[in-house]
């Protein structure tokens, strides 16, 4: 009679007997992506963020045909003759403003994101792997720059450089650094003291093979759920300085700046506010879904059978 | 020993003020090389340029112009604001009363219900209130605060029902709590945006703590479940639960921007979207020192509850 | 799956009698999602007595231990079954599953007491230890008067050996040591004057010394309060000191109940036996391990045994060992002098062992002796120690980057974990192959052929290349791990309590492998235990390390027959005997 095909995992699952709890590895290889779909919350998340991309980078495709009809009335009707959604108060379709305005915010977005993660990335990684006095002087500055919120931050950046785009990204980026760098570090510190990361020292692995083939794919979980999260906080800091007339300047289209310039007459032509506020609640309420479906699918690797 | 660890946090805590000013006046360096001509604009005479030249100290070496500042910061001089002429403290000191108010309101609501709700919803794991309120929380979780404050006036005081007002009615000088129905509209905003955070963040903690060892020794010691909950579960979630409350409470000093410029509300978050636009940096450098200071000052009450809640740290040397 | 199990029973003891507390019948406990765990138990305790209920992981005596309280825990639900309580002064018993929430409770924590896994989990830390004595009383409404639940909290800390006094009660449990805190537990399951006590492992975190004064705790204790006892635990040898009867439990299912000493000693079902087989015995009397070290412990699969081409390679390795050799006559491995100290904590103090090509020593400490880090000390992980490690008679760096490659090939070390020391996201055959990688020989093709060769002789097979950690069972990522220490072919291999982790008949077939791998290689070997049980099976050489010094150091059988120091004789006073 054989005594062990219990699997491990199972064992785990029912994680009732075992005497000495074992120093157990945090994650099992199943595919990533099949669990997040596997949730509601993936596959909304990911409907809504599908669609409003589309939108964002279609829309720009279809403007001569939202653009057909000039206006010259100015806050024009909706479902009128003068476009689908009636015309803002210079007299422009909204229709067309919103097919051209979503294509930047999202760009910006992820450009912002991807900087943050990359630095944060690095910064929390090394910090955790080296240790020391670099560990402790890396995260004190993080903690100078977590003093200040981003947006205050970003508003100090457009105060001097001026609103320009490069300030924005790199603005958002840089104070996103510190927050991820914080989890990426102690993501790290939890698998650093697995036995296979001694044992790829001890094998004397160069130091960056060990940080890039045994770190690295192990800390990919909070790291995708951190992007997911933090790409939902860029959409909304860019969109709320646009709003706050801080971002693209007049006349570009963009859905920040096209809220700030219709706000006004919200009760008699609403359309050009709720076009774009739907779409970047939907843009952001899709991420941060996707954010979540991604920590719950890094979750289920761990515990739960 | 209690004593000590807070003083250690309260030396960590200056450390932080003075890298954020050295921060905060070090952007200023980064001005274009007449900053006097980029913030007076190509139209400016010479004259007025040398003024202004004078008057931000430019003429004088950047580390004295930094401590003349810094100095100036502990008596309360602010110095000058640049596109008002007038002084920077007297330009805010009655704003930031106003936004007091707002964030007091948001966080006396928000703080409580964020952890009953959270308490709620672990308690109730993985039925349908549960899921209910994490969906509910994910969604205003993601939005920015513009787009739910555009929401509200949306639906309370456009399109809908009319029955509060848009904006802030108050003309400048009648203190904004003269009319309290100009309040409600930017506080449950900032409810909306906060107590999301709040209620995740408990939530997980309880969840976590009602699966420990010690609440199932409490369970099999015939502990009725509300005592189990609240003398058992609820104080070990405080402590973690007070640093998320610190981070939004902080958040709120610089989420309140958007919703006062949303709703043109007379505090500080206005003052400081003006001070941007005409590029008043002196107007800038205050108001990102204060919304600092909030940081430290929450962050360090939050160190506080976490060290009552945890035996081990009290009585840690 | 097995269907119906009979359970072996060597005695009546279990039919209806005036002396049983609690009877379990027909028991059967299933997840949420359907999937039954236990498959219908049936066992009694009577007043007075101890049942130990045995067996490895996964096989649900845990949650057999909790039914008895009418706990469940999350994500697993009563299916059938009875569990019957016949409390003192009462003649009709009460069905304890079929209880509503209130009636359960009022129960649990007076009738039915509980002693945790964990002591140091299961209190609350945020709480002093004497108010959690207290609550219970308070809770089940202990006595008529506030001064009588007072004096019963300090009288039950008495009787567990702690002082009772206020000072004492007011500690938190982070100020007490392990041993304390499980005594805090047991006084807070005696308070009540229970009927039936469950014991969940209450020893399993804790030193042999410390375990023998908490098993005669409760020993004491179940005895003088005429308690009938559920002792659950892996450990056999623990069953044999402390309980009356044992019941032993395979995947859900009891399959063999009766006196200890007729169960243990006349074992009849054939998993008993097995069991019985794997347990290391001190004397050294049965041989463990012995041919499960051909097969794994799980499905029957071709074996490759290692045919010449494997020895001839063994032979290489001693030969351009030798050539390289700066002293022909220097022992293989040399420890000489080596010190450690944190602070002013001394880890490690004038250390001094030698191993001989073939030898096996194994290195005998409790937690904290620094046994684990003498051994990575050795392995050059550890860089923090004075003194010298060498390896035939060359002096080798301390730190494992600093060494050639060819003295980083000769030792190689196996880490306590196999759930920790394999990258979750590579596969066997990726991690293996590193070893080879970072000595730089071969290439990409003779590399695997080497990694198979290894996953041949730890007998996983060559079908493992592929696959990863998440899918093998503990016992098999364990081979696997000692494969990667052997594709460089090693002269010496460093085992850090590489079966703790282990149920027991794994650590037997674990040890059985390293047996016929010493023969097969000619390896020499310095194997760290907790475990004394194990020195008989597997060593020659016994090293007795107490607070980072040597205390005693020869021939196993000599240290064991005539042990020099104090440390050693209570040691081996300490293991419960076979």
């Amino acid at each position: 009679m054989s005594t062990n095909t219990n699997n491990l995992d199972d064992l785990k699952g029912s994680a009732v007997d075992g005497g000495e709890v074992p120093k157990e590895s945090q994650t099992t290889y199943t595919p990533f992506f099949k669990r997040v779909l596997a949730q509601k919350q993936g596959k909304i998340g990911l409907t809504l963020t599908i669609i409003v991309l589309l939108l964002a980078f279609c829309g720009p495709l279809l403007l001569p045909w939202a653009t057909g009809n000039t206006a010259t009335e100015f806050v024009a009707k909706p479902f009128s003759p003068h476009g689908l959604f009636g015309s803002d108060n210079l007299g422009r379709d909204v229709l067309s403003r919103f097919f051209a305005g979503g294509l930047t915010l999202i760009v910006y977005s992820v450009l912002a994101t991807a900087l943050g993660m990359i630095l944060g990335a690095i910064i929390g990684m090394l910090a955790a792997y080296v240790g020391g006095t670099f560990d402790a002087i890396v995260m004190r500055l993080n903690d100078v720059i977590l003093a200040v919120p981003q947006l205050v931050f970003a508003l100090l950046a457009i105060t001097v450089l001026g609103p320009q785009g490069w300030v924005l990204v790199t603005v958002i980026g840089v104070t996103h650094a510190p927050r991820i760098a914080r989890v990426a570090r102690s993501a790290t510190l939890g698998v650093i003291t697995e036995d296979y990361i001694l044992a790829a020292e001890m094998y004397a692995m160069p130091r960056w093979k060990v940080l890039l083939r045994e770190l690295l794919p192990n800390i990919t979980g909070p790291l995708s759920v951190e992007a997911g999260l933090r790409l939902t906080y860029s959409i909304g800091y860019i969109a709320s300085l646009s709003f706050l007339g801080l971002g693209l300047q007049p006349p570009a289209a963009d859905w920040g700046l096209m809220i700030n310039e219709n706000r006004i007459a919200l009760s008699i032509q609403p359309w050009g506010v709720l076009l774009p506020v739907i779409a970047i609640a939907l843009l952001t309420i899709g991420t941060n879904l996707l954010a979540d479906s991604f920590a719950r699918a890094t979750a289920s690797t761990s515990v739960e059978a | 020993m209690f004593g000590k660890v807070i003083g250690r946090r309260l030396i960590f805590s200056a450390f932080i003020l003075i890298a954020v000013s050295l921060l905060v006046f070090g952007a200023t360096l980064l001005l274009p090389g007449d900053a006097a001509r980029a913030i007076l604009g190509q139209q400016a005479t010479p004259e007025r340029i040398a003024a202004l030249n004078e008057q931000l100290g430019l003429n004088q070496p950047a580390w004295q112009r930094y401590f003349s500042w810094l100095g100036g910061l502990f008596v309360g001089d602010f110095g000058t604001s640049t596109a008002s002429g007038g002084s920077v403290a007297q330009l805010l000191s009655d704003r930031i009363g106003n936004s007091f108010i707002l964030m007091a309101a948001a966080a006396i609501i928000s703080v409580p219900l964020g952890i009953g709700l959270g308490v709620y919803s672990a308690l109730h794991r993985g039925g349908r209130r549960d899921s209910a309120l994490t969906g509910i929380s994910l969604v205003f979780a993601a939005m920015p605060e513009f787009v739910i404050g555009i929401g509200l006036i949306a639906i309370f005081a456009t399109s809908v029902f009319q029955i509060l007002p848009a904006v802030t009615l108050a003309p400048p000088g009648e203190p904004v709590w003269g009319r309290p129905e100009q309040l409600i509209l930017p506080t449950v905003t900032l409810i909306l945006v906060v107590t999301p955070y709040i209620v995740r963040m408990m939530r997980a903690t309880m969840i976590e703590v009602l699966d420990s060892g010690f609440v199932e020794m409490a369970r099999l010691k015939g502990v009725p479940e509300t005592r189990v909950i609240l003398r058992h579960a609820v104080p070990h979630a405080l402590g973690p639960v007070a640093q998320v409350v610190a981070i939004q409470l902080a958040w709120l000093a610089g989420g309140v921007v958007v919703v006062e410029f949303l709703f043109r509300y007379p505090g500080l978050g206005q003052a400081l979207i003006d001070a941007v636009t005409y590029r008043d940096v002196q107007v800038v450098q205050a108001i990102s020192m204060l919304v600092a200071a909030v940081y430290v000052v929450v962050n360090l009450a939050a160190d506080v509850v976490g060290i009552l809640t945890n035996p081990k740290l009290r009585s840690a040397a | 799956m097995t269907t119906e199990t009979t359970t072996v029973r060597h005695d009546d003891a279990n039919l209806p009698n005036e002396k049983i507390v609690l009877r379990v019948t027909d028991l059967k406990i299933a997840t949420n999602a359907g999937d039954e765990i236990l498959h219908g138990v049936n066992f009694a305790l009577s007043r007075g007595e101890i049942l130990g209920l045995v067996g490895e992981s996964g096989s649900g005596k845990t949650t057999a231990g909790l039914a008895c309280m009418g706990h469940f825990r999350e994500g697993l639900k009563f299916a059938s079954g009875s569990v019957s309580l016949w409390p003192r002064g009462d003649d009709t018993a009460v069905e304890v599953v079929e209880l509503d929430e209130v009636a359960v409770r009022s129960l649990r924590g007076s009738r039915i007491a509980y002693i945790p896994q964990d002591p140091a989990l299961s209190l609350n830390p945020a709480m002093r230890v004497g108010e959690q004595i207290r609550e219970v009383l308070d809770i089940h409404k202990f006595g008529s008067s506030e001064a009588e639940r007072s004096e019963r909290v300090a009288a039950v800390l008495v009787d567990v050996g702690l002082s009772g006094d206020k000072a004492y009660q007011k500690r938190w449990p982070h100020q007490l040591s392990g041993g304390q805190q499980q005594r805090i537990g047991i006084a807070m399951a005696f308070a009540m004057y229970p009927d039936v006590l469950i014991l969940d492992e209450p020893t399993t975190g804790l030193d042999v010394s410390t375990q023998a004064v908490v098993l005669d705790t409760i020993r004491q204790m179940t005895v003088a309060n005429n308690v009938a006892g559920l002792y659950i635990t892996h450990d056999l040898a623990v069953i044999k000191d402390i309980s009356d009867r044992v019941a032993v439990m395979l995947r859900g299912d009891l399959v063999e109940e009766g006196p200890v000493a007729s169960v243990l000693e006349d074992p009849q079902h054939e998993y008993t036996k097995m069991l019985m087989s794997a347990v290391p015995d001190l004397a050294g009397r049965k041989t463990i391990g012995e041919g499960a070290a051909a097969e794994p412990e799980s499905e029957s699969k071709a074996t490759h045994i290692l045919v010449s081409a494997g020895t001839s390679k063994s032979d290489d390795s001693t030969e351009s060992g030798d050539g390289a050799a700066t002293s022909a006559n220097a022992p293989l491995l040399q420890v000489k002098d080596v010190a450690l100290a944190y602070g002013k904590a001394q880890i490690l103090d004038g250390i001094n062992l030698t191993l001989e090509p073939g030898d096996c020593t194994l290195l005998l400490g409790e937690s904290g002796s620094g046994k684990t880090t003498l051994s990575r000390c050795v392995a050059g992980l550890n860089d923090d120690y004075s003194g010298t490690v060498a390896l035939r008679g060359a002096e080798l760096a301390r730190s494992t980057r600093k060494r050639t490659n060819e003295q980083r090939v000769g030792i190689q070390y196996v880490f306590q974990s196999p759930f920790s020391s394999l990258n979750p996201r590579r596969s066997i055959g990726q991690s293996l192959t590193v070893p080879l990688e970072m000595s730089g020989d071969g290439t990409a093709a003779t590399r695997k052929a080497q990694v198979e060769e290894a996953l041949d002789s730890v007998r996983l097979g060559r079908s493992f290349y592929h696959r990863r950690p998440g899918d093998l069972s503990g016992g098999e990522r364990q081979r696997a791990a000692i494969a990667r220490a052997l594709v460089n072919q090693p002269s010496v291999l460093v085992c850090d309590e590489i079966t703790s982790a282990l149920d027991v008949s794994v650590q037997a077939s674990i040890i059985g492998l390293l047996r016929t791998l010493r023969k097969e290689h000619d390896l020499a070997m310095l194997f760290v235990t907790h475990n004394i049980a194990l020195s008989r099976h597997i060593a020659d050489n016994l090293a007795v390390l107490n607070k980072g010094t040597i205390v005693d150091y020869g021939p196993t059988a000599e240290v064991l027959e005539n042990p020099k120091h104090e440390y050693t004789r209570t040691l081996i006073a300490d293991v419960p005997k076979f």
